[in-house]
């Protein structure tokens, strides 16, 4: 095999507090994304898949940061390189897009030009042609008239104009590898399924890779090849989506597939989750998930389980497996 | 851009009272001084017929009310009337004052800015580490000194001492005037600079926790091109009105300052004519002071509205 363009080995993030323990927010995680492959990663609030993403990124909100671990993009390590030197793969090599297009446009500056700044830094282009360029990108995700828009500033275009104004940023410089944090949450339901639409013809034009952190089962998905399911700062279930969501063997999975509504099958009763996610500075000793879960026993309270190969390319973290998802099958 | 700006006429004709009414406090707070103009200028032991003459050759012995609209009749015409002392229009002597306080006042806050952007962002970048605790004593310090006393010690430390600039004046050439300002004009820089920082320092604080500037490093910004960019301009805006409000009480400051390094400007003239119950000329600096304070108003609004396109003074519904 290829080496992965993204690989994310022992991913530690916390907030450093002197004196005491580390309150770790994100826990031991590894995940590898493949060239052209387009990985999402899904969880509930809270559950660290926005900061995983952030910490690729380099956006780490202040005094959050990366305690140990390794992430390397295209063989290369990113975590402890030269602030330069991380932010010139910005916008050629990783771009990202925010979930609220509103706050992540700056305000007083023309969309145009917010678009054209990535181009003239890494393209070594005039105003002039990087204007041209970001009116191409603006038509290419489908704005109408993107000459005169260009002159907008955000507060003048809708929330799906502005989405699709980021979409055409992130582009701009042809990124490999496109980080994406729910992206579509802040808009209304059509306008949400053309974003992820333009949003994908446009990956698989460029074949860049994706990282698609969201909430929204349908997105993931409409849009993903390949997930992880977080919980508590762990990945506890990850493989090729139609795996994933046809066979879960992670009771939490099984339990987030049980809580959204399916409309092939609308009869469906909804089966929330009781309780809720435990307290990060208080976390329970071995598996998250097991004070929430029905099929816990003593086992599960001693020590985090394993991720095991339970199918090919499908693993789960979860020492009951077998016995749960095998017996009810069977 | 331009259609932005639509509230410009109507701001100008809302001035226009303003004026007005600067024009009635001007005329009846300069005769509440006590003292007499034509005592002033004959002395001390002049007898009450020359004083009583002198009080019909300037007017000042019709009513009140008569001498207000005389005033006003003069000032539509452009006239402001003749100085008591100097026995010069005072018009001339205005236009003769006004470029020194202008280019004094211009020059403040150029280096109040100059002085006030990087202390700011020095504090801003590092919220609670050393330097910023540094820069926000300094502003409290810089607050706390009178003006005055902080023109004598800037006069006694870099004139006196180091012979680096000169104590006072205004030089003779074209060349010299920045040289002279100097002093003056960091003395007001210095005092206005505390407020500027401080204001500054916490909207830099909130545009560095934005989520644009996010956007922005994503799109591999950083350092100076990220400061210039994307911070500064969205961090001036609050700032701007700031100043706005500042460079009014900078007016009334900078007419100590003026006494105080002996500049020919407004401020002198005003003292002067002051101590000499020199009506006309009161009256002439006085409204001209009010003018620049309400176009520095609408300068403030104008400034604003360009930096910041979420702005639109001339919309009707404003939410």
């Amino acid at each position: 095999m290829t080496q992965p363009l993204l690989s994310v080995t022992s991913l530690t993030i916390g907030v450093r507090r002197p004196k005491r323990a580390d309150t770790i927010i994100v826990d031991d995680l590894s995940f590898d994304i493949q060239r052209g492959e387009r990985f999402g990663i899904v969880g509930e609030s809270g559950s660290g898949k926005s900061l995983t993403l952030r910490a690729i990124a380099d956006l780490l909100p202040a005094g959050v940061e990366v305690l140990s671990g390794s992430i390397r993009y295209d063989g290369v390590e990113l975590i402890g390189m030269e602030t330069p030197a991380r932010r010139r793969l910005m916008g050629p090599e990783i771009a990202m897009i925010f979930q609220e297009p509103m706050t992540a446009l700056n305000p007083v500056i023309r969309v145009g030009e917010q678009i054209a700044e990535g181009p003239r830094r890494y393209l070594g282009l005039s105003k002039k042609d990087a204007m041209k360029l970001a009116i191409e990108m603006m038509a290419k995700t489908g704005i109408p008239d993107p000459a005169r828009r260009a002159r907008a500033y955000p507060h003048e275009l809708s929330g799906g104009l502005r989405q699709r104004i980021m979409i055409a940023m992130a582009l701009s410089c042809g990124p490999k590898l496109l980080l994406c944090d729910e992206p579509t949450t802040a808009l209304d339901v059509t306008v949400q399924h053309q974003v992820l639409r333009v949003l994908e013809e446009l990956c698989a034009d460029s074949g860049a890779s994706l990282a698609f952190v969201t909430h929204d089962l349908a997105v993931v998905n409409q849009t993903c090849s390949d997930l992880a399911v977080m919980y508590s700062g762990h990945i506890v279930e990850s493989g090729r989506v139609k795996d994933v969501f046809s066979d879960p063997r992670h009771p939490y999975t099984k339990g987030l597939l049980d809580s959204a509504p399916d409309f092939d099958q609308p009869e469906r009763e909804l089966v929330p989750i009781p309780g809720f996610p435990p307290n990060l500075a208080a976390r329970p000793d071995g598996c998250p998930f097991a004070p929430r879960c029905a099929f816990a026993v003593d086992a599960c309270r001693v020590a985090m389980p394993p991720s095991v190969l339970v199918a090919p390319g499908h693993e789960a973290a979860c020492i009951q497996s077998r016995s749960i998802f095998e017996e009810v099958a069977a | 851009m331009l259609h932005r700006l639509r509230f410009l006429p109507g701001r100008l004709i809302q001035s226009i009272p303003v004026v007005f009414g600067v024009t009635l406090i001007v005329f009846f707070m300069a005769r509440l001084l006590p003292g007499n103009p034509a005592l002033a200028i004959l002395g001390q032991r002049a007898t009450a017929a020359a004083v009583a003459a002198l009080d019909k050759q300037l007017g000042l012995d019709t009513p009140i009310w008569e001498q207000y609209f005389l005033f006003m009749g003069r000032l539509f015409q452009g006239n402001l009337g003749t100085s008591l002392t100097y026995q010069l229009p005072v018009t001339q002597l205005v236009a003769q004052a006004i470029p020194v306080s202008l280019s004094l006042l211009g020059m403040a806050l150029l280096l109040s800015l100059v002085i006030s952007i990087p202390f700011a962002a020095l504090a801003a970048f590092k919220p609670g580490s050393g330097r910023d605790l540094a820069v926000r004593g300094f502003t409290l310090l810089g607050q706390g000194m009178p003006q005055f006393w902080l023109a004598i010690m800037l006069i006694l430390l870099l004139a006196v001492g180091a012979h680096a600039f000169p104590v006072g004046g205004y030089g003779t050439s074209a060349l010299d005037h920045p040289y002279y300002l100097f002093l003056p004009a960091l003395t007001l820089a210095i005092t206005m600079c505390p407020t500027v920082i401080r204001s500054l320092r916490s909207s830099i604080i909130g545009v560095l926790g934005s989520e644009y500037i996010g956007t922005a490093k994503s799109k591999g910004s950083y350092g100076a091109a990220l400061f210039r960019g994307h911070v500064l301009r969205n961090a001036a805006i609050p700032t701007v009105s700031i100043i706005g409000v500042n460079l009014g009480f900078l007016v009334g400051g900078s007419l100590v300052i003026e006494k105080v390094f002996a500049l020919p400007g407004l401020g002198s003239l005003m003292i002067n004519a002051i101590f000499a119950r020199d009506f006309p000329t009161i009256q002439g600096v006085t409204l001209f002071v009010a003018l620049f304070v309400v176009a520095v108003g609408i300068l403030t609004d104008v400034v604003y509205t360009m930096l910041d396109p979420r702005v639109n003074l001339g919309a009707k519904d404003q939410s």
